[in-house]
């Protein structure tokens, strides 16, 4: 963009090439944190409102226009807030475990589209990094589970190490299935390819179980409910962080709410072709692409939010069930059809 | 600035693999093992060979510490803290650590390495293609013989896992 460009050319103007480029780069992860604390915070008044909205009560309305700095609010009465912990806790590891969650969240956040030019790491492995850094998300909540030293929380940890190894696979599987069209994993491409057509367009019928396949596994990785057995809190209190409190509970918080924005905007950059209007009607004005990027996502999230209000939460051994037994042969029958349709040429293309 | 990386990440790949040994506590020394992988990961990113980075990040990372620290969490209280070695013990460690390294930093200071003028970035397409031509080059048959064995290895878990009910079950066809 434009503004980058010239912030660029100042910077390498005032400095020497390696100083100037680790300025930019520390730049840039501040806006990029930015992004994450607004995003963060705004999904969760979302999430209030949506509840709200589907069990007939008003929701937030008190601090600010109609509660919009509600989590403002939440936000700063959660940093001034004393921490308080275990005696008993394995302190290193406790204070290190919501790190690893919300790092791998941040760092995930970079690899998207937003627009043709808004993207920070635009790497040639794209979502398959996507996938690789996912799976070390869940390092943080099996650590905060057992060195919180506390029986609730340890079995709430184990319940979402089996939830994300089991569903990795399907996310893996069903993004892999797309892939076979797009022939590439960068991300940019991806987006290159459906400029003729949606993937899920482009793709019919096993891009829509894809995306269906998808969009369960993603709830399940995000441990949302129905999945939300990680921290069921008429059985565990509050899971894996049980003793958390103040700021590093409030890691954990943003981190899950991130990490369903991350699962949003993976399905629009892979499904809904990212910055990519309907049908090219602002191709001329490339900075809407933020907008109708935004505008995918938050409608998947929504979806999201729907399914958390709606349904009730499974058991733990139905949630192994529906994985391994149901969604699993699904997904490989799913990735035979689509192979064989794209070396038929049987996908819609504009 | 690729110098500066590399030093850093060899740093804490070192003081993280030797935290890792010295460690009492086990599952501190999984984190640290964690590190040192992660450091791994850094340093195929600082050689431009992204896939295996992003390999090493899934299957070691993401997949075999998930799964030592499952088993950690099955069999290991909070409280409990790792045995000291026997003197003995520590010194017949060292002298063959030394020996290792000895042979090692020989090895590396006697041969002659070639840089590599023309790198370049190895995409995805071109590691599948290889692994599935059988033309000379080709990695047909060890890719062949790998998913038979994880086919094998599969099964094996199935089997072990399901113990008593499969005889019994077949016992009652």
């Amino acid at each position: 963009m434009n503004i980058t460009k010239n912030i660029h050319e100042w910077l390498f103007s005032l400095m020497p090439a390696t100083t100037a480029s680790i300025v930019e780069m520390v730049l840039i992860a501040v806006v990029y944190l930015g992004i994450f604390a607004v995003a963060g915070l705004y999904l969760v008044l979302l999430e209030r409102k949506v509840a709200a909205w589907f069990q007939l009560r008003l929701g937030p309305n008190r601090v600010g226009y109609q509660g919009l700095l509600q989590t403002m609010a939440d936000a700063l009465k959660l940093v001034s807030k004393e921490l308080t912990g275990t005696i008993k806790a394995d302190k290193f590891l406790y204070n290190l475990a919501p790190y690893f969650v919300i790092i791998t969240a941040l760092m995930a956040i970079s690899l998207f589209p937003f627009t043709q030019e808004f993207q920070a790491f635009d790497i040639n492995i794209g979502i398959f990094f996507l996938i690789a850094i996912s799976s070390i998300g869940v390092i943080g909540i099996l650590l905060a589970g057992w060195s919180s030293n506390n029986k609730f929380a340890l079995i709430g940890a184990m319940r979402s190490g089996v939830q994300t190894i089991s569903y990795e696979l399907s996310v893996g599987l069903s993004l892999l299935t797309m892939v076979l069209m797009t022939g590439s994993l960068q991300l940019s491409q991806i987006v290159e390819v459906q400029k003729h057509g949606w993937l899920i367009v482009q793709g019919h019928i096993p891009a829509v179980i894809a995306f269906m396949i998808y969009m369960i596994a993603g709830t399940a990785e995000t441990n949302r409910a129905p999945f939300d057995l990680v921290e069921a809190e008429s059985e565990l209190g509050a899971g894996f962080h049980t003793e958390y409190s103040g700021m590093k509970f409030a890691y954990f918080f943003l981190a899950e709410f991130i990490n369903m924005f991350i699962i949003a905007s993976i399905a629009t950059t892979v499904f809904f072709g990212a910055y990519l209007s309907p049908f090219g009607i602002t191709e001329n004005i490339p900075l809407l692409g933020v907008f109708w990027f935004l505008i995918k996502t938050l409608a998947i999230i929504f979806l999201m939010m729907w399914f958390r209000w709606t349904f009730p939460r499974l058991r733990i051994d139905q949630l192994l069930v529906l994985e391994w037994k149901y969604l699993l042969p699904l997904n490989l029958m799913n990735l035979i059809i689509m192979a064989l349709m794209v070396l038929l040429g049987l996908t819609i293309q504009f | 600035m690729e110098k500066i990386v590399f030093y850093i990440l060899a740093l804490i790949m070192i003081v993280s693999a030797i935290a890792s040994v010295s460690s009492r506590k086990m599952l501190r020394s999984v984190i640290y093992l964690l590190f040192v992988l992660i450091g791994v990961a850094g340093i195929y990113f600082l050689i431009d060979y992204n896939f295996l980075a992003a390999v090493q990040l899934t299957v070691y990372a993401g997949g075999i510490i998930v799964l030592v620290i499952f088993s950690v969490l099955l069999v290991h209280h909070i409280e409990m803290e790792l045995e000291m070695a026997q003197l003995s013990k520590k010194i017949l460690t060292g002298i063959s650590c030394l020996i290792g390294l000895g042979l090692f930093l020989f090895i590396i200071y006697t041969n002659d390495f070639k840089v590599v003028e023309n790198s370049k970035t190895t995409s995805v397409e071109a590691i599948g293609r290889g692994l599935l031509s059988y033309d000379s080059g080709g990695f047909i048959l060890p890719f062949e013989v790998i998913s038979i064995l994880l086919l094998a290895a599969m099964i094996g878990a199935i089997i072990i896992g399901k113990g008593d009910k499969l005889t019994k079950n077949d016992d009652t066809l």
